[in-house]
């Protein structure tokens, strides 16, 4: 809501410097988000956004002048030379080039800019300020300008001068004839009442004490009467509360007066004729829309009989021409006014042409009505239609708001548009609004608010909004809301709204809670999410949160074909993102995909939610999900290493951050078996098991699928785990082995074994002889090649023997070793390198 | 001179002209080693009469003292000459970078949310958590905004191919759960979570992003103690001095609603180009439970009150780290992610 400064001090009396204003209105809930200012130098301790230069009006140098005559110039036919008297019996000659003064011309008012003053470049844009210097246009010396609004920073009108009204003074600075500030209010939906110059007094007076200025405008002599000239129905009275309908007859459509045209285009508003301009006057006054139609077209569709307006749903295929000259065919929720031809107007949204208000109008009626909200807002949306008057009713607009709305624009076009105004108006109000009035107990407002205020102040903040307050007993009053206000609904609450802002927040003391601590809450997921993402840190990965929102395609290799089906946009914002994912998997390899853009080595990881239709239950599942990628060299390239070499992360790095992440959550039953992964390699892929459940599958990215993905120089490797699995890994309780105080006696193994014997089982027999004492049996080595059988492979084992109870000797410990040495031999039928018969 | 003198003359002379570590250990081993002189010399006993063997011996004895004294303060002096050289001439370019071991770190948006869990925790408040993807009245009908509410006006909403499933818009949603699940007890939760709203995506906007809901309910809960608690937040979030402004705003959630500011933590409120020149930065939006919330988490507005906050982890990071704009956060890139 655009607020002129002036124009809003027609209703208020208020004495508080501009700043003050702005920070007052934002602490009440009417947060000022922009200012513009005609003219006037913004204050200084103006604290709102950064704000475009514009030109500051010299009092001295911008002033009103007088035309006395306009002479050709010698030279060019395009320019003149107008004399501008402007006042103390001064007077200039200079060149213009503006359109409409014409030579021989005289008496117009012009704006006049001496040399020194800072005005808009007319020639450039974007817009620069310049300072205006004497100086000789064709031979001709030009102290000065007539000036444009777009020169004065308060119009984009380039083309012409302003020509003022005959009221302006000649000699007075321009910025004392309209300079002003526009501030513009965002308004909250509960606020919708300040959707007018009269709302924002009405809480300007409240919050500053200022006075209202009474608002009784209506015609002062009346014509013959409106009986029989016209008849409303109401056929759906929930659609439509109230409708009055006023004549008006003799009216000479006109452009508007200047301080009118002037305060629509400061509110944003385009100026059309003296009739229609006074309703949105009206409506940006008063909150109340309203609309105009040619009462001759109504009677001559009424072909002879009184016109009878019908407020009534369309009908189905119901068409209309509106005012913008579309042809609109309307639905049965749209609600029209209608006559016995039909619809003749949108109801609150937008008028018919052919009843529209044209030059040749000379009566016209009009509507001033309230319509429920919820069908205007229904109707707007659907036909995208998002008037100034929509806007309002569609925030709710009190039916009691009508009448002052119709007498103060009878008034204006009896003033403005010599119009006579028939006696009486037609009044439809089936079931007028009951007073909303409220029992407000002050033990309640303390119990909410928190602190005491007292009675008096109770009543005098009411008041100040012009509540009436009628004391019931020492902590009880009787309220009674104004006919302005549909927000107060039953209860106090809202009352406690008005009374705390009034009041004013930075007198509420903070206080502590005293409330009881409520009963624990056990979340065990929500501990394991957080155990899960430190360790992962630990362990060198970084966390990435990705986009839930997705498309099939990009995740359609990563997932079986029997998936579950989609959470799919209704309206998404783009075609990338039309589903909730599925695959943690899919979005974090298109993180990683992305940052191998510019870093050569990524280790990431995500926990997050995938969602998933349930079949017969309304909503989606929403299991977390942990997802990883690493890929690029496993050691940074430094400078002291020779980095030639480059070792990069391969499956083994996974699978060695899935086991440090087991062992630091103390995963228990934790086994790995081939994996078989949509997007993985076959054979370069595992399943992690826990508890002989498949917990998820990690591995080599797909060659298939890299290459889709233009991965052919990255060997991406890719986990998916369900978290809830995983947490069923985690044990009750996790136990301690002693440390042993004896020395280890280390020794290695080398044996050679069959290609199909996988490590696991080699180090499960190693581990099965060796028994307590072998406390550690550490691959260190695998060799497939010229220097053992073809169809075998050699493992190396480092081995540590340690008692817990002895120093061991050798003899012991050879005898173990031995032990193992024949195990292997004989369960494997291995063969010891380095003891070869 | 005896033969004994001329020994001992000889090798000091010439651990005299020895110059480094390596001469050293050859000068010992030509006379201490296994085949050296000095053991020569004293083996030589065996050799004379018996009447000078005890003399001889005695005085092989205090020449291999001496050489052997000799020996250990020459190699000490030599070592230490060396030391010091060496300190002299090894000098490292202090100035090459560092190897920086490879680390890993919690995404921004997860540090953001512990720092606000935490500092809720110590006041009490615990965590709740609840779903993304909600019916509509969840999301508005329950919170006091039936169909075509025009407060619904305030949050461009995702709607789904099954009619009246949306995603959901705020974590206020919560608010019924935890209400539906508790009462009566006294509740007293922060609801984290992610929400999603139907909006282009620019600097400033997002489709998706945390919020922090908090939750307070039971028979004694006020304005004054929503005051307290969030200027105890703030203070301890951006530093104990902070400054915190009400004012009055509006959801159809709470009543009386509230907005929070607090002074601009770069210009301290003198106004700069973070605060847009206000001196104010808006941290979270607040209010009273409203009666008709209470009655649908099942609480009789009558006994119980209630309020609740909400803010935005990603809007405070931005604040804290000068973070200007929003999609770095789901952008995931390392080099950003890398610096928190
Ligand atoms: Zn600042």
């Amino acid at each position: 809501m655009k607020v002129p400064i002036r124009w809003l001090k027609d209703y208020v009396d208020f004495d508080l410097p501009l700043e003050a204003l702005v920070n007052r209105l934002a602490l009440a809930g009417l947060e000022v988000s922009g200012i513009k200012h005609w003219g006037v130098p913004a204050p200084e301790g103006l604290r709102l956004g950064t704000e475009d230069p514009y030109p500051v009006w010299d009092k001295d140098k911008i002033i009103i002048g007088l035309v006395t005559k306009v002479d050709k110039h010698p030279d060019a036919d395009r320019l003149k030379l107008p004399t501008v008297e402007y006042g103390l019996g001064r007077s200039i000659t200079m060149v213009t080039g503006a359109p409409n003064l014409a030579v021989g011309d005289t008496g117009q008012k012009i704006i006049l800019a001496l040399s020194g003053s800072v005005l808009f470049d007319g020639h450039a844009t974007p817009k620069v300020l310049k300072e205006l210097k004497p100086g000789k246009i064709r031979g001709i010396t030009s102290d000065g300008m007539v000036c444009s609004g777009f020169e004065l920073g308060i119009s984009e009108d380039h083309d012409g001068i302003i020509i003022l009204e005959d009221d302006a003074t000649v000699g007075m600075p321009l910025v004392d004839y309209f300079g002003d500030s526009i501030i513009e209010i965002d308004i909250l939906p509960n606020k919708a009442r300040c959707l007018s110059m009269i709302g924002v007094a009405r809480e300007v007076a409240a919050m500053t004490g200022g006075k209202l200025k009474p608002l009784e405008h209506k015609p002062h002599t009346f014509g013959p009467s409106i009986t029989g000239k016209v008849n409303v129905v109401i056929q759906d009275t929930s659609a439509c509360h109230r409708y009055t309908a006023s004549l008006i007859e003799n009216i000479k459509v006109a452009p508007s007066p200047a301080f009118l045209k002037r305060r629509l285009h400061q509110a944003g508003m385009r100026p059309i004729n003296n009739i229609v301009d006074i309703t949105n006057y009206v409506m940006l006054e008063q909150g109340q829309p309203l609309h105009a139609f040619d009462y001759d077209v109504l009677c001559s569709r009424a072909k002879g009989k009184t016109p009878e307006i019908v407020i009534r749903f369309a009908t189905k295929g119901e068409k209309i021409k509106t005012l913008d000259g579309l042809d609109r065919e309307l639905s049965a929720e749209t609600l029209v006014i209608a006559d016995s031809l039909g619809p003749i107007a949108i109801a609150g949204l937008m008028g018919g042409a052919e009843t529209e208000v044209t030059e040749s109008t000379s009566r016209v009626m009009l509507e001033s009505a309230n319509f429920d909200f919820l069908a205007i807002r229904k109707a707007m949306k659907s036909m995208a239609l998002p008037s100034e008057a929509a806007t309002r009713f569609s925030k709710g607009i009190h039916p009691d708001q009508v009448i002052g709305g119709a007498n103060r624009a009878l008034q204006l076009m009896q003033e403005f548009a010599q119009g006579v105004p028939a006696e009486g108006r037609i009044d439809c109000y089936p079931s007028p609004k009951p007073l909303q009035v409220i029992d407000f107990s002050l033990t309640e407002a303390k119990r909410i608010l928190g602190i005491a205020i007292p009675i008096e102040e109770c009543t005098k903040l009411l008041t100040s909004l012009e509540f009436k307050v009628e004391k019931v007993s020492n902590e009880m009053l009787r309220v009674t809301a104004p006919t302005h206000r549909l927000d107060i609904q039953v209860g106090v609450a809202d009352l406690l709204e008005d009374i705390a802002r009034l009041y004013g927040y930075d007198k509420f003391p903070e206080t502590s809670l005293s409330e009881q601590l409520p009963p624990v809450l056990i979340d065990p997921e929500l501990d394991f999410e957080r155990k899960i993402k430190d360790t992962l840190v630990h362990l060198g990965l970084q966390e990435t949160i990705a986009y839930s929102l997705t498309s099939p395609e990009a995740e359609s290799a990563f997932l079986e074909s029997s998936k579950p089906a989609y959470v799919t946009l209704l309206n998404p914002i783009s075609s990338e993102r039309t589903v909730m994912r599925q695959s943690l998997m899919a979005s974090i390899v298109s993180l990683a995909q992305a940052n191998l853009k510019h870093t050569e080595c990524v280790k990431l990881f995500e926990v997050g939610k995938v969602y998933q239709k349930v079949s017969g239950q309304a909503l989606p599942a929403e299991p977390y999900k942990l997802a990883i990628a690493i890929c690029g060299p496993r050691n940074k390239p430094f400078w002291v290493e020779d980095s030639s070499g480059k070792n990069n992360l391969n499956f083994y790095d996974l699978k060695g951050i899935v086991e440090g992440l087991a062992s630091g959550v103390h995963l228990e039953k934790v086994s790995f078996k081939p994996g078989n992964h949509p997007a993985l390699h076959p054979g370069k892929s595992a399943a992690l098991l826990i508890r002989d459940k498949v917990a998820g599958m990690f591995g080599v990215l797909h060659p298939k699928l890299a290459s889709t993905l233009g991965l052919d120089n990255h060997e991406i490797i890719a986990a998916e785990f369900d978290l809830l699995t995983l947490a069923s890994g985690l044990p009750v309780r996790y136990l301690s082995k002693p440390v042993s105080r004896f020395p280890a006696a280390l020794r290695d193994i080398a044996v050679v074994v069959d290609q199909s014997i996988t490590g696991q089982t080699v180090t499960a027999e190693i581990q099965a002889a060796g028994g307590n004492v072998l406390k550690v049996a550490r691959l260190f080595d695998i060799y497939q090649g010229d220097r053992v059988p073809a169809g075998t492979k050699s493992l190396a084992f480092a081995l540590s023997y340690q008692a817990d109870d002895r120093t061991l000797n050798d003899k012991e410990v050879d005898k173990l070793h031995k032990k193992i040495e024949d195990r292997l031999k004989h369960v494997l039928k291995a063969q010891i390198r380095g003891k070869e018969v | 001179m005896s033969e004994l003198d001329s020994l001992k003359n000889r090798a000091l002379d010439q651990l005299g002209a020895c110059s480094d570590e390596s001469t050293l250990r050859n000068w010992n081993s030509q006379y201490f080693g296994k085949n050296g002189e000095m053991l020569a010399a004293l083996k030589k006993v065996s050799e004379l009469p018996p009447e000078s063997r005890k003399e001889y011996g005695q005085q092989a004895n205090i020449v291999k003292e001496q050489l052997s004294a000799s020996y250990e303060t020459a190699l000490k002096n030599c070592l230490e000459q060396a030391m010091l050289k060496s300190l002299e001439t090894e000098k490292l370019d202090i100035s090459l970078p560092g190897m920086v071991p490879p680390a890993g770190k919690l995404h921004l948006a997860t540090q953001t949310l512990r720092d606000i869990q935490s500092t809720f925790a110590e006041m009490g408040f615990q965590v709740f958590r609840s779903r993304e993807i909600e019916d509509d009245e969840f999301n508005f009908g329950l919170l006091n905004m039936p169909p075509h509410h025009p407060a619904r006006d305030m949050w461009d909403t995702f709607h789904t191919t099954d009619p009246g499933l949306i995603l959901r818009t705020h974590t206020s949603p919560g608010q019924i759960h935890v209400m539906r699940k508790f009462h009566p007890a006294p509740i007293r939760v922060i609801l984290p979570g992610m929400c999603y709203r139907y909006e282009a995506i620019t600097t400033r906007s997002e489709i998706m992003f945390h919020q922090v809901e908090g939750l307070v309910v039971g028979t004694n809960v006020s304005m004054t103690d929503l005051i307290g608690t969030i200027t105890a937040f703030t203070r301890k979030m951006f530093g104990d001095s902070r400054q915190v402004r009400i004012r009055s705003s509006y959801f159809p959630f709470t009543e009386p609603s509230i907005e929070v500011d607090m002074d601009c933590i770069v210009c301290g409120g003198k106004g700069c180009p973070l605060c847009k020149k206000t001196g104010w930065l808006e941290i979270m939006g607040a209010g009273m439970v409203h009666p008709e919330v209470m009655k649908n988490g099942g609480y009789d507005p009558a006994k119980y009150s209630g309020f609740a906050f909400g803010m935005g982890p990603e809007r405070i990071a931005m604040l804290r780290h000068a973070i200007e704009d929003i999609r770095e956060f789901w952008g995931n890139d390392l080099r950003f992610l890398s610096q928190f």
